[in-house]
């Protein structure tokens, strides 16, 4: 903390100061915030029709969302797209980060910023790139997979229940793998040399000097990366609704935030809307102290 | 068997030979070859785009990319498909002109980085240099602020701005956005950087407040500013729930809504299609080139410290 510690020579007035400056903060999220998250909970317990009107229903609504198929059929798919960004993204995007740590080579920034470049294009904008890019027969996609391994050139990517999930976690990879890189990179910079050329000229192979030098000193950033990806994921929602014009067939491209979205504004039940709302907080804040209790209980 | 596993099997077998001969030299080949591999893996969609955008509608799907430059004639690469993008769309609305939601979203983008650029600086600056009672409170009030999802705030909001009378209108996303909890925290942490003993000098110096934040604070948080605004710019370009769900008006709508939408309208035109999204990507992409140094360092600035 690097406070002034003595009063501000501006004497009275300059008490002021600090609030007067965050004056803006403070109205915008009285009014944008506070009184929202109110009306989040009051909402949750209404029955509504569009903005206007409004009936007390009680549990209601949590009741129908905690009975709808889809509800679960988005939980599930959301829940499957967070463990492949945890289980696989994340270690291509420490595989990557590290590859690129190892060389000295001016290239390093060249790579890293060639890398990270999807991230500069907005989910939707993705989504629409990718939706042609998945086309049967056209898509490059397709042209690639039939040239390699002699399949996929008539698959319908997007059409298909059972490819939507695969279709997504490729362009979420493409998207975010980069992204992730970066965080990893920024924490192995930060490795100590000396302790990996200690290990090194102890006799440990690169494996171990991975396992026992570098991963508890990145542990930090990548609990970081882990909890932050996890929250990310579960707030999916743009990506595969702009890859699928909608949630696809079956419902395969279903996320919870899309089930919020759809609930709230297409069929404009707003009160159901906050009800999946607070169903998400709630997951959201579950997993990620899981995950804290976790990475604290292995720090022995 | 064909050229991609010619090639495939070429790589592994320089890969063995260099294994066999210099073991050091192998791993660094390696490297550079997965890292080749992976970044030509994230290339590939960008160049598609840019080939689909300039390829003539009849031979779009002829060719992955372009066409072999012997083929190529005004009839095959030309720029028709940005004159199609150009030539205005028929609506409901009566006609819209695809200039018209680039404006709406230059317009929305550079207020909405412009004015969370003040706001937030201003109060990250507040946050770093001044104590005040219930500072504490306040911060972790903001911490929990910003672990709450955003969507949990869709409905009550849209009801409120209905209430308000904002619908279909740009308050809608300009007021709520003006300032965020996160570009507080990125100001908070620069600013705290600077050297008390310069602010202490400018008050000596009988400085007012808010003219030792724009004259004293804010030229030595350049690089922040840069990044801040790069996020900001990134956030506010590419959003879509906000605009989607408050804008009706086709002429008010964002380049993010209206390309979303806009597959039924240029169904048998990809080619269009993919020119829209093109010139949709470009504006991020120049800012992003012009500060990546700043961008990175304040995108992992929080983390780092973990």
């Amino acid at each position: 903390m690097n406070d002034l510690r003595k009063r501000p020579a501006g004497g009275r007035s300059a008490r002021w100061t600090p609030w007067v400056f965050l004056a803006p903060y403070l109205a915008l999220t009285a009014v944008f915030f506070v009184y929202p998250f109110i009306n989040a909970v009051l909402l949750a317990f209404q029955q509504t029709n569009g903005p206007r009107s409004h009936v007390w229903v009680g549990l209601d609504n949590f009741r129908f969302v905690l009975s709808d198929p889809d509800f679960y059929t988005a939980l599930w798919n959301t829940t499957v797209y967070a463990l492949v960004s945890v289980f696989v993204q994340l270690p291509l995007a420490l595989g990557l980060a590290l590859m690129l740590n190892a060389g000295r080579s001016r290239l390093k920034g060249f790579f890293r910023l060639l890398l990270f470049s999807p991230n500069l294009v907005g989910q939707i904008f993705v989504g629409v790139i990718f939706s042609v890019i998945f086309m049967p027969r056209y898509g490059m996609f397709n042209q690639f997979l039939q040239a390699l391994i002699g399949w996929g050139l008539e698959e319908r990517w997007l059409s298909n229940p059972s490819l939507v999930m695969p279709a997504l976690i490729v362009t979420s990879l493409w998207l975010y793998v980069g992204f992730n890189m970066i965080y990893f990179l920024a924490a192995l910079q930060n490795v100590e040399k000396d302790l990996v050329e200690a290990a090194t000229v102890d006799g440990a192979g690169p494996w171990r000097v991975f396992w026992h030098v570098t991963l508890p000193s990145i542990k930090p950033v990548a609990v970081f990366v882990v909890v932050m990806s996890t929250i990310g994921s579960y707030q999916l929602f743009e990506l595969p609704y702009a890859l699928l014009k909608g949630f696809g067939p079956k419902n395969s491209g279903l996320t919870i935030v899309g089930y919020l979205y759809n609930t709230a504004f297409a069929a404009g039940d707003l009160g159901t809307g906050s009800a999946v709302g607070w169903i998400l907080a709630l997951i959201i804040a579950v997993i990620s102290l899981a995950q804290l209790r976790i990475s604290h209980a292995a720090r022995e | 068997m064909n050229a991609w596993h010619g090639m495939i099997l070429a790589a592994a077998a320089v890969y063995v030979a260099l294994r066999l001969a210099r073991r050091k030299a192998s791993t660094v080949y390696a490297r550079y070859l997965l890292l080749a591999v992976a970044s030509g893996l994230v290339l590939s969609p960008f160049v598609w785009l840019v080939c689909s955008a300039f390829k003539d509608k009849d031979v779009l799907m002829q060719f992955t990319f372009l066409p072999p430059v012997r083929d190529w004639s005004p009839d095959t690469v030309n720029l028709q498909n940005f004159r199609d993008l150009f030539s205005g769309q028929q609506t409901a609305q009566g006609t819209v002109y695809f200039w018209e939601y680039i404006v709406n979203s230059l317009f929305l983008a550079g207020a909405g980085t412009i004015i969370p650029l003040f706001f937030c600086s201003l109060g990250g600056y507040a946050l770093a240099k001044f104590r005040f009672r219930a500072k504490k409170l306040l911060m972790a009030f903001m911490l929990a602020t910003m672990m709450m999802p955003g969507m949990l705030f869709l409905a009550p909001v849209y009801r409120m701005i209905y209430q308000l009378g904002w619908m279909d209108t740009y308050w809608a996303l300009l007021v709520p956005g003006a300032v965020n909890v996160f570009g507080m925290f990125l100001f908070r942490q620069a600013i705290t950087a600077v050297p008390d003993s310069l602010i202490e000098a400018a008050r000596m110096d009988g400085a007012g407040e808010f003219g030792i934040y724009l004259h004293v604070v804010m030229p030595l948080v350049r690089p922040m500013s840069a990044a801040f605004c790069l996020i900001a710019f990134l956030g506010a370009w590419n959003a879509f729930v906000g605009p989607q769900v408050f804008l009706q008006t086709q002429s008010k709508l964002t380049l993010p809504v209206v390309l979303n939408q806009s597959l039924g309208l240029y169904v048998q035109h990809y080619g269009t299609y993919m020119a829209g999204t093109l010139l949709a990507i470009i504006p991020p992409a120049v800012l992003f080139f012009a500060l990546q140094k700043e961008f990175v360092a304040g995108l992992t600035s929080g983390a780092v410290k973990g």
